[in-house]
């Protein structure tokens, strides 16, 4: 794979794409939330996912991920080998090893583990399953180094972040993936509880995440954010009509 | 031929009852038992434990096996706790006397077939003599598992982590093995047996011992043996390996520094004695100059 | 190393059924496990779930299927085609089992750290200071003051006697551990540290483990993927997350909706 190959090759390739609901305990009504959805991402790109509310923004994110089921139509991943993985298709050990080395997900709302620190929630991708890539003091290291750049008080880094502001739990759950850089980067409002001088160093991080060839999709609710950041546009529209 | 000072009323052989008590078919039943056992060092082979004219705890199982080995030119010996004189020693003395009516001894060295309760004679035995222990509780992990089925298994598989953790827990709580008394041997090499009762003191005494050691348990129904000159070691950890036990003061009436004591209180105010719990032992040294 | 890079998975069930009597009580299982995989078997009571762990734990013998097991040396081989020694040699060293009540997985009438070095001393180690100190640092490692080593289970909290359970599982470094319900009955804090460390332990030490619990929220935590039983039968399968934010099944549905949020 040629460094040019690696930039003009996407990362991400989401076609046809559809996703339903089936609402069991609900008379099994059926939601459609996607219908051939096409999207193609390229290192470098950060594409912004915008429409109003309930348009399946956020379901296309959890599609990439793999924390939704997509009814039909293909998501094609590139790996660390430059294969292209079909996660639609793929086995829960192979999404596993995609979340690990390929991509990486900040939802809006941080799923907090009880009695974790701050700093350990931070540095656990970076120790994750024996990898030793670093050893703990190390990744304690990094963690703190991402921490004070998005200004969590000291006191607070041996804390479990439960009793954390919005704003805090959201600025943890960035730095816990931006510690372990990955190909794709998936953001969920990034910026949504976070005050300007945070903002702006989200900002700057996703700019260099962008620099360093890093392919991201995200939804911004701040247009001027997105204004900083986003290199193109994808608008979802009532379903009829979704390109 | 020694014999016992004479007692008041010596049992004479009472012809009504068979020969050693034991029908003759529960004899050969005993016997093939004893062969199995004896061809697997310290394996415990289940018997038909008879009902005999004493209850569990008494010995019944020490008293079967005797009664399945004793021929009519037999002399036996009968000790609890060392000495030849307790009510049990003379009890189980006297019901083989009127049952076999075979000559008795206290004489270590003149006995073929000694009959001992909690102790091993002090005076070393030879080729072509028996020993039998009573044993209470045949299994060595009996009180860590108290499943058969699973010591069974154990014992099978050669699985004896457990009997260590009985040691651990020793040292754990007293800073030193304090299990004193039947210590857990390992027999040739294979099986873990429970030696019976006697004090660790004794456990040397088993190792390559040119005499046959046979051992009977009535309540629980096993038979066990350790064959002559087989190697019967204690067990131990490396940092804290067996250790028989010591006396400060030696028996106050023969002298001897190398036989196990017992402790004899003299009087209200805790005065002590140590003497020798080999009565027979203690009273040949007595006779030496 | 990851799991992704070997090629065998560490565990494989195939077509696994059990039955007492008429009554099927696990139906036509399979499933691969990875090292390093944490899988939660969830259902609820009458499922079949704890059966199922059982007959993977060889403590239960299928009526139909095969278990594989990935022996360091020999590769995948049938656990019910071993001998029962093999059998209960693996259960030792390289399996751990934690039961749901930490009586059952313990002795409790010796002490702790008897308990934690029993396993060392059944593969032969005899220097009473090197495995007591041994015990010593996994009583750390779960939390147990060093000073209650010589202390009897009877005497510990019931969190404590199930963090015992897990040291002297572990103390061998076992590649897979099976766990019965293992935080069930515990007052909700004392679940916390327990997961917070069974979560911690499983991540340094790289291990696969198989728990069974009808607690999504443990699942969530700690597994990797899930399996969803119901009436003996796998109705869904998949990564933890999937099958709890998308499930599929009917039932899978029911059981998500119906868990109380605090």
């Amino acid at each position: 794979m040629t460094l040019h190959s690696m930039h003009t090759t996407p990362m991400l390739q989401m076609k046809n794409l559809s996703k339903q609901f089936l609402l069991h305990l609900q008379n099994s009504t059926e939601l459609t939330v996607l219908q051939d959805f096409h999207l193609t991402l390229n290192p470098g790109e950060c594409v912004r996912l915008s429409g109003p509310s309930g348009m399946g923004k956020s379901t296309v994110l959890k599609l990439a991920y793999g924390n939704y089921r997509a009814s039909s139509g293909e998501i094609l991943v590139r790996d660390t080998q430059g294969q292209f993985v079909d996660m639609t298709k793929a086995s829960a050990r192979s999404v596993l090893h995609l979340r690990t080395h390929s991509m990486a997900y900040v939802s809006q709302f941080l799923r907090v583990i009880p009695r974790v620190a701050a700093i350990d929630i931070v540095a656990e991708p970076l120790l994750d399953n024996g990898l030793d890539l670093v050893s703990r003091e190390q990744a304690r290291e990094q963690a703190a180094h991402w921490l004070t750049r998005l200004r969590i008080p000291e006191s607070l880094w041996q804390l479990p972040p439960a009793t954390f502001s919005g704003g805090e739990q959201q600025r943890i759950n960035l730095a816990r993936s931006f510690i372990k850089p990955r190909p794709l980067l998936l953001l969920d409002e990034p910026t949504a509880s976070l005050d300007p001088v945070n903002t702006q160093t989200v900002i700057d991080m996703i700019g260099q995440a962008r620099q360093d060839g890093i392919a991201i999709l995200g939804i911004f609710h701040d247009d001027s954010v997105a204004q900083e950041v986003v290199s193109r546009t994808v608008s979802m529209q009532p379903l009829e009509t979704n390109k | 031929m020694l014999h016992h000072d004479r007692v008041e009323s010596d049992p004479v052989r009472d012809t009504q009852i068979n020969f050693a008590y034991l029908d003759e078919r529960t004899k050969r039943m005993i016997r093939r038992a004893i062969l199995k056992a004896v061809a697997i060092p310290g394996y415990q082979v289940p018997f038909g434990s008879r009902e005999m004219p004493l209850p569990y705890g008494w010995g019944t199982g020490g008293i079967q096996v005797t009664a399945s080995i004793i021929g009519c030119t037999d002399v036996l010996k009968v000790i609890d706790q060392g000495s030849d004189d307790t009510v049990n020693a003379v009890n189980i003395r006297r019901f083989f006397q009127r049952t076999t009516g075979v000559e008795v001894t206290t004489d270590t060295s003149a006995a073929s077939i000694i009959q001992t309760r909690h102790r091993i004679p002090e005076t070393p035995l030879r080729d072509g003599q028996v020993i039998v222990y009573q044993v209470p509780v045949p299994e060595p992990m009996q009180h860590l598992e108290p499943r058969e089925e699973e010591t069974r298994k154990l014992h099978a598989l050669q699985e004896y982590g457990l009997m260590h953790v009985n040691l651990f827990e020793d040292l754990a709580h007293f800073g030193h093995i304090t299990s004193t008394y039947d210590y857990p041997v390992l027999v040739n090499g294979r099986y873990i047996m429970s030696p019976s009762p006697i004090p660790k003191f004794d456990n040397p005494k088993m190792n390559l011992n040119p005499a046959l050691q046979l051992f009977g348990a009535g309540r629980e129904k096993r038979i066990y043996a350790v064959p002559p000159y087989t190697t019967v070691e204690s067990l131990g950890f490396d940092d804290h390996p067996f250790e028989v036990q010591r006396w400060q003061s030696a028996c106050e009436l023969c002298g001897s520094k190398v036989s196990f004591l017992d402790e004899v209180i003299m009087d209200d105010q805790g005065k002590k004695m140590f003497v020798c719990s080999d009565s027979d032992y203690c009273s040949k040294r007595q006779v030496k100059p | 190393m990851t799991g992704f890079e070997t090629q065998q998975p560490l565990m494989r069930v195939q077509g696994l059924s059990c039955a007492y009597g008429a009554r099927t009580v696990v139906r036509d299982i399979s499933f691969d496990l990875w090292p390093g995989e944490v899988l939660a078997i969830v259902g609820e009571s009458g499922s079949g779930k704890t059966t199922l762990l059982h007959a993977v734990a060889a403590r239960h013998t299928p009526n139909a299927g095969q278990v594989y097991f990935d022996l360091r040396d020999q590769g995948l081989q049938e656990i019910y085609g071993m001998s029962e020694a093999q059998r209960r040699m693996l259960a030792r060293t390289d399996w751990g089992f934690v039961h749901q009540n930490a009586a059952d997985g313990l002795r409790m009438n010796v002490s702790a750290g008897a308990n934690v070095s029993e396993r060392l001393m059944a593969l032969g180690q005899r220097h009473y200071g090197q495995l007591r100190a041994k015990a010593m640092d996994w009583l750390e490692r779960v939390e147990i003051e060093r000073n209650r080593i010589d202390d009897r289970p009877n005497t510990f909290s019931g969190g404590m006697r199930q963090r015992l359970q897990i040291a002297r599982n572990l103390i061998t470094q076992p590649r897979l551990v099976f766990m019965d319900e293992p935080t069930s009955g515990l007052d909700v804090s004392v679940q916390a540290k327990l997961l917070d460390m069974m979560r911690t332990l499983t991540r340094q030490m790289n291990l696969a483990a198989i728990i069974v619990t009808h607690d999504l929220a443990v699942a969530r935590l700690l597994a990797q993927r899930m399996m969803v039983m119901q009436n003996g039968q796998a109705v869904e399968m998949g990564l933890t997350d999937q099958v709890l934010d998308d499930p599929q099944h009917p039932y899978t549905q029911l059981l998500v909706s119906s868990v109380l949020q605090p």
